[in-house]
C-alpha cells in the first residue's frame, strides 16, 4: 500500500516535470529580419538614422509581446556605403543568417547591385532608397519593393507649387551622384509635359566645396526660380551660396532630400524662405488632426525625440515604414519569403511615414505625389507653403 | 532680379577662385616645407586642414570661446597633431624607401580620418564667418566678407612664412638642411629638430586654411583628401620646393576651376585641373617656377 | 619554375580546393565563399601591381581606373551591343592595354611622387569620365541588369562555379607571372628596381620594360575588371574611386610587395578584415584600418611574407 502511495507521487512529479519542460520548450522561435543600412561611410545621414529607428522599433515591439508571440529579431548590417560590401551583407543575410525578408539598403546604387541576388535567392527585399529605377521595369523586380517616394512624385509636386504661382521658366542644378542624376533626370523629363522651360542644368560634385560658379551662371539666365537637387553638405552649401550671392530674390526649391532640422541649422539662417516637398513624418504638428498619418507620425517623432535626444531625420522614417510594413506582412502569413513578398505586393491603405501606401503587382512603391506636402522654411522651421 | 552682367559673372567667378585657391595655395605651402626639408610628400596635409576646421568649430560653436582665442588655439593643437605625427610616424623609419614613406602618410592620413569621424562623426559643420555675412557688391558680384579675410590672412601667412626663412636663424637651418643635411650637420645643425618643426609648421599652416575656409564651405571629416590632392597638385605645378611656385600656382589652380565651372562644364572642372597638372608633369615636371637643374636645389 | 614556388603553388591549390568543401557545410560561414571570390578579383589586379611596384619599382595610384575600364567596357559592349562576354572581355583588355600604353609612356618618364601623382591624376580623370558620360555609363546612378558568363552552356551564375572561374584565372596568370619574373624579363626589371641608372648603363632597355609591365598590370586590371562585372551584374563609377585605388596599394604592401606572393596574401587579409572581421569595431573601424597599415608599415616594411623570416632573425639575433 506504502508503495503505491510513493508511486504516485512520483508519477505526480515525473508529469509535473515533463510540462514544465514542455512549456519551456514551447518558448517561440524568433521571427527574423534582416537589415542592410548605410551606417558608416558617406551615406551615414541616411543609415544611422534607419538604423535607430529599426532597433527602437524592434526593441518596442519585443517589449510588447513581439509578433503573435515570436520574438522580433533583427540583424543588421552596415554596407558602409560600399556596394561591394552591400553585395556580401545581402549574401550572409541570406545564406548565414537564413532571413525571410529584407529591409534595406539605404542607396539606390546599392540597392540596384542587390536586386539580382534577391530575385535569384527569392526573398523579398524592401529598399530604404529612393531611385524609380528599383523598382522599374516591375516584371523584373518580382522580389523588390521600395518604401521612399520617388523623385516623379517629387518633381510633380514641385512643379504643381511653381505652376501654381505662375513660374514657368527655370534653372536646375544637382549633385552628380545617384540621388541627384535620378532627380535631374525627372525635372528633364516632366518640364515638357508640363510647360516648364529649363533654362539651366548645372550640376556640382558632392565633396565641392563652393557652387558659387553655378549659381552665378544661373543669374545670367534670368531664370524665375531655381530647383537643388543633393542631399549630403552640397544642399547645405547651395543654399548659403544663394543667400551669400544675394539671389534670394529668385525662389529656392530643394530636394525631398533637406528634410531634416539639422539642415536648416547648418545654414544658419540662409534657409529662410527655401522650400521643398516634405513627407509627412517631418512636419507631425503641421499636419491636420483628421489626416490618416496623424497619430503614427505624432508617435514616432515622440518616440524617437525621446529615446535618443534629437529630432528624427526624413530617412529613420523609411525605415519605420520598411519594417513595419514587414512585420504587418509576418503578423499574417508568418516568415514565409513568398508568402510575405505577396502580402506586400497587395497591400492597400498601410499607414506609414511617408505615405499612405497602396501596393500591386504593377506598382511596388505604392505612393502618389500626394504623399508629399509643399513646406518653406520659415523662423528656422517648417511651414505648409501657399 | 536683372541678370547679372558679364562683368559682373567674371568678377564672380575671379573673386570664388581667388578664395579656394588661397586654400590650396596653403595647402600647397604646406607640402613643400615638408618635402623641402625631408624630400616626404606628406598626404596626411589635408587633414591638417581637416582638423583646423573641426577644432575651430569645437572651441568657437561648443566651448563658445571668442574668435581669436579660439583660432590661436585651434593652430596650436593641430599643430601638435603634427609634432606627434612626425615624432610616433616620421622619425623611427629614417632609413626607408619614398614608396614606404608615401605610404606611412597616406596611413596615417587614414588614422587622422578615422579619430575625426569618431569624435565628430560625419556631419559638416560651419563657423559663423569673422565679421558677418552680408556680401558686399563689387562691380555686380556678391562678394563674402569672410573671402576677404581669407585673402587677408593666406597674405600674411606669405609674407611671415618668408621672412622667417630668410632672415630667422631656424628658417634659414630649415633650408640648409634641405640643401645637404650632411653638410648642415656638420656645421651643427640639428636635422631631426628642423624635421620635427617642418612637420610642425605644415600642421599650423594647415589649421590656419581650415579655420578660415570653413565659414565659407563647411568642413567635414572626409574632407581631407580632395584638398591634398589638389593642393599636392599646386604644389608640383608652381615646382615641387618652391615657395612662391606653390602660391602662385595654387591661386592659378583656383581661379583656373572657377572658370571652368564657369563657362565650359561644372562637371568636368576637376578632371580639367588634372589635366593641366598631367600636362605639366608630362612637358614640364620641374614646374612653372622651378628650375630645371635646380629641382634638386631647393629654393624659396 | 623554382622549387619553393612550386611547393608555395600546391600549397595554394590545396587550400583553394578545400576551402569551399569546409566553408559551404559550416552554416555560419557559408558566406565566406563570395568574400574568397572578391579576394581573387583584387589578387588579379594586384598581382599585376606587385610586378609593378615590387619588381619593376614603379608606383600607381590610379590603378582602379583600369579595374574599372575593364569592367565598363564589358559591360557596355554586352548590354548596348549585345557581344558576347567573353568577346567584351577580350575587347576590354585590349582597349584597356592601348589606354595604359598611351599614358604610361609619357608618366613612366617620371620618377617617385611625381609619378605618384601622375597615375593619381590619371585615376580621377577617368573616374570622372565615368560619373560624367551618363549616355554612355548611365553616370553615377550606373547601370544594370548586365548579363552574367556561360561556358559551354553551362551558366556561370552559381557562387561555386564562378569561384572555380576566377580563382582558376588567377592561378594561370600567377603561373605566367612567375615565369616572368625568373625569365631574361624578369631579372632586366629587378636590376630597374635596384638601380635604373646602372641598369642603363648596362643596356637594359628601362623605358620598354617599365612600359611593358606597367601595360601588363593594366591589362591583368581589366581582366579582373570584367570578371566583376558580370559576379554583381551592376556597375557604378563609385566602385572605382580613388580610395579603392590607395586600397590595392595597401593590399601589395601589407602582404609585402617585393614578393608576388604576397599580394595574395595582403589582398585576403585586407579584404577578409574589411568586409567581415572589422564588423566588430563599427564606428572605429576606419580607425582600426588606419592603425593596422600604419603598423605594419613601419615595423614589418616588407609585408606580412616578411613574418616568419623576420621572427626567425629576431630570434636568432637574441
Amino acid at each position: 500500500m506504502k508503495v503505491k502511495g510513493r508511486s504516485i507521487w512520483i508519477a505526480l512529479a515525473l508529469t509535473l516535470s515533463l510540462v514544465l519542460v514542455f512549456s519551456c520548450a514551447k518558448e517561440k522561435e524568433p521571427y527574423k529580419v534582416g537589415a542592410v543600412f548605410s551606417v558608416t561611410g558617406r551615406a551615414s545621414f541616411l543609415g544611422e538614422p534607419e538604423k535607430k529607428t529599426a532597433e527602437m522599433i524592434a526593441e518596442a515591439l519585443n517589449n510588447a509581446g513581439g509578433i503573435n508571440g515570436h520574438r522580433l529579431e533583427l540583424v543588421l548590417y552596415d554596407d558602409e556605403s560600399d556596394e561591394t560590401k552591400c553585395v556580401l551583407a545581402v549574401k550572409r543575410l541570406i545564406k548565414k543568417d537564413n532571413v525571410p525578408v529584407i529591409i534595406g539598403p539605404s542607396l539606390s546604387g546599392n540597392t540596384m547591385a542587390v536586386v539580382k541576388v534577391a530575385n535569384d535567392e527569392q526573398i523579398p527585399l524592401v529598399s530604404c532608397a529612393a531611385s524609380n529605377k528599383i523598382v522599374t521595369p516591375v516584371v523584373e523586380r518580382k522580389w523588390i519593393f521600395k518604401v521612399p517616394q520617388s523623385d516623379t512624385h517629387a518633381v510633380e509636386k514641385i512643379y504643381d507649387y511653381l505652376l501654381k504661382n505662375g513660374m514657368t521658366k527655370i534653372a536646375i542644378m544637382s549633385v552628380s551622384t545617384g540621388f541627384g542624376a535620378s532627380g535631374r533626370e525627372e525635372l528633364l523629363r516632366i518640364a515638357p509635359e508640363v510647360g516648364i522651360e529649363i533654362l539651366a542644368d548645372e550640376r556640382y560634385g558632392p565633396k565641392d566645396t563652393d557652387i558659387t560658379a553655378q549659381l552665378t551662371r544661373i543669374r545670367g539666365t534670368g531664370a524665375q526660380a531655381i530647383v537643388n537637387w543633393s542631399v549630403g553638405p552640397t544642399q547645405v552649401l547651395a543654399v548659403k551660396n544663394w543667400r551669400d550671392l544675394g539671389m534670394t530674390s529668385i525662389p529656392f526649391f530643394q530636394s525631398h532630400g533637406f528634410g531634416s532640422h539639422k539642415n536648416i541649422e547648418l545654414a544658419g539662417g540662409a534657409a529662410e524662405g527655401v522650400l521643398c516637398p516634405l513627407g509627412k513624418v517631418n512636419i507631425p504638428l503641421l499636419v491636420v488632426d483628421n489626416d490618416p498619418q496623424k497619430k503614427v507620425i505624432m508617435l514616432y517623432n515622440e518616440s524617437y525625440e525621446q529615446k535618443y535626444n534629437e529630432p528624427i531625420s526624413s530617412f529613420g522614417g523609411h525605415a519605420w515604414d520598411s519594417l513595419n510594413l514587414v512585420i504587418d506582412a509576418m503578423r499574417s502569413v508568418g516568415p514565409d519569403p513568398a508568402k510575405i513578398r505577396d502580402y506586400i505586393e497587395n497591400r492597400k491603405n498601410f499607414i506609414g511615414q511617408h505615405g499612405v501606401f497602396n501596393f500591386s503587382p504593377t506598382d511596388h512603391n505604392g505612393l502618389t505625389k500626394e504623399a508629399f506636402e509643399m513646406v518653406v522654411v520659415k523662423d528656422n522651421t517648417w511651414a505648409l507653403a501657399r | 532680379m536683372e541678370k547679372i552682367s558679364l562683368l559682373g559673372q567674371l568678377t564672380q567667378y575671379f573673386f570664388t577662385g581667388v578664395t579656394v585657391g588661397s586654400i590650396y595655395a596653403l595647402v600647397a605651402v604646406g607640402f613643400n616645407i615638408i618635402y623641402n626639408v625631408t624630400e616626404i610628400i606628406n598626404f596626411a596635409q589635408g587633414e591638417f586642414v581637416m582638423l583646423g576646421g573641426l577644432v575651430m568649430v569645437f572651441l568657437a560653436a561648443a566651448a563658445n570661446l571668442p574668435l581669436p582665442l579660439a583660432f590661436v588655439l585651434t593652430v596650436a593643437a593641430v599643430t601638435g597633431v603634427g609634432a606627434l605625427m612626425e615624432r610616433f610616424t616620421i622619425n623611427p623609419l629614417k632609413n626607408a624607401t619614398v614608396l614606404t614613406m608615401i605610404i606611412v602618410t597616406i596611413a596615417v592620413s587614414i588614422v587622422l580620418k578615422g579619430i575625426a569621424m569618431f569624435v565628430w562623426g560625419k556631419d559638416p559643420y560651419i563657423i559663423p564667418p569673422f565679421s558677418g555675412s552680408k556680401p558686399i557688391f563689387i562691380l555686380g558680384a556678391a562678394i563674402q566678407t569672410q573671402t576677404l579675410w581669407v585673402l587677408l590672412i593666406t597674405a600674411v601667412v606669405v609674407v611671415l612664412l618668408s621672412l622667417f626663412f630668410k632672415k630667422t636663424r631656424y628658417g634659414k637651418a630649415m633650408l640648409a638642411c634641405a640643401d645637404d643635411p650632411e653638410a648642415a650637420r656638420l656645421v651643427g645643425i640639428r636635422v631631426n629638430s628642423m624635421i620635427l618643426i617642418s612637420f610642425a609648421l605644415s600642421a599650423a599652416i594647415g589649421a590656419v586654411a581650415g579655420a578660415i575656409i570653413t565659414p565659407i564651405s563647411l568642413m567635414e571629416y572626409d574632407r581631407g583628401a580632395l584638398l591634398a590632392l589638389k593642393g599636392f597638385g599646386a604644389a608640383v605645378m608652381g615646382g615641387l620646393g618652391s615657395f612662391y611656385g606653390a602660391v602662385v600656382a595654387g591661386i592659378f589652380l583656383g581661379i583656373i576651376e572657377s572658370f571652368c565651372a564657369g563657362f565650359i562644364s561644372s562637371g568636368y572642372k576637376d578632371a580639367v585641373a588634372l589635366l593641366i597638372l598631367l600636362l605639366v608633369l608630362y612637358v614640364r615636371p620641374s614646374g612653372l617656377f622651378g628650375n630645371v637643374e635646380a629641382s634638386k636645389i631647393k629654393e624659396f | 619554375m623554382q622549387k619553393s614556388n612550386l611547393k608555395i603553388l600546391l600549397a595554394l591549390i590545396i587550400f583553394l580546393a578545400l576551402f569551399p568543401l569546409v566553408v559551404l557545410n559550416v552554416g555560419a560561414v557559408g558566406h565566406y565563399l563570395d568574400v574568397m571570390i572578391f579576394v581573387g578579383i583584387y589578387s588579379l589586379i594586384n598581382m599585376g601591381l606587385s610586378l609593378l611596384m615590387g619588381y619593376a619599382g614603379q608606383i600607381s595610384l590610379g590603378h582602379a581606373a583600369f579595374f574599372g575600364l575593364g569592367a565598363y567596357t564589358s559591360g557596355i559592349l554586352c548590354t548596348k551591343l549585345s557581344l558576347s562576354p567573353w568577346l567584351a572581355m577580350v575587347a576590354g583588355v585590349f582597349l584597356t592595354a592601348l589606354i595604359a600604353y598611351i599614358v604610361g609612356v609619357p608618366s613612366l618618364k617620371l620618377k617617385g611622387h611625381y609619378l605618384a601623382m601622375a597615375t593619381l591624376g590619371f585615376g580621377v580623370i577617368v573616374y570622372i569620365f565615368f560619373n560624367e558620360e551618363v549616355a554612355l555609363t548611365g553616370g553615377p546612378s550606373g547601370f544594370s541588369d548586365i548579363p552574367g558568363l556561360t561556358i559551354f552552356g553551362l551558366d556561370l551564375d552559381n557562387e561555386l562555379y564562378y569561384y572555380i572561374l576566377v580563382w582558376s584565372l588567377v592561378l594561370i596568370i600567377m603561373i605566367f607571372s612567375l615565369n616572368v619574373i625568373n625569365s631574361r624579363i624578369g631579372r632586366a626589371l629587378r636590376s630597374l628596381h635596384d638601380s635604373e641608372v646602372a641598369a642603363d648603363a648596362m643596356g637594359v632597355e628601362t623605358s620598354r620594360f617599365k612600359i611593358m609591365i606597367f601595360v601588363l598590370s593594366a591589362a591583368y586590371a581589366s581582366l579582373a575588371g570584367s570578371l566583376y562585372t558580370h559576379y554583381v551584374g551592376f556597375l557604378s563609377p563609385s566602385s572605382f574611386d580613388l580610395f579603392l585605388s590607395i586600397k590595392l596599394v595597401m593590399m601589395v604592401v601589407v602582404g609585402g610587395m617585393h614578393n608576388i606572393w604576397g599580394a595574395l596574401l595582403g589582398t585576403w587579409l585586407l579584404t577578409f578584415l574589411g568586409n567581415e572581421w572589422l564588423h566588430v569595431f563599427r564606428d572605429f573601424d576606419i580607425l582600426v584600418y588606419g592603425a593596422v597599415l600604419l603598423a605594419i608599415v613601419m615595423f614589418l616594411p616588407e609585408g606580412l611574407v616578411d613574418l616568419s623570416p623576420k621572427m626567425r632573425r629576431l630570434w636568432k639575433r637574441s
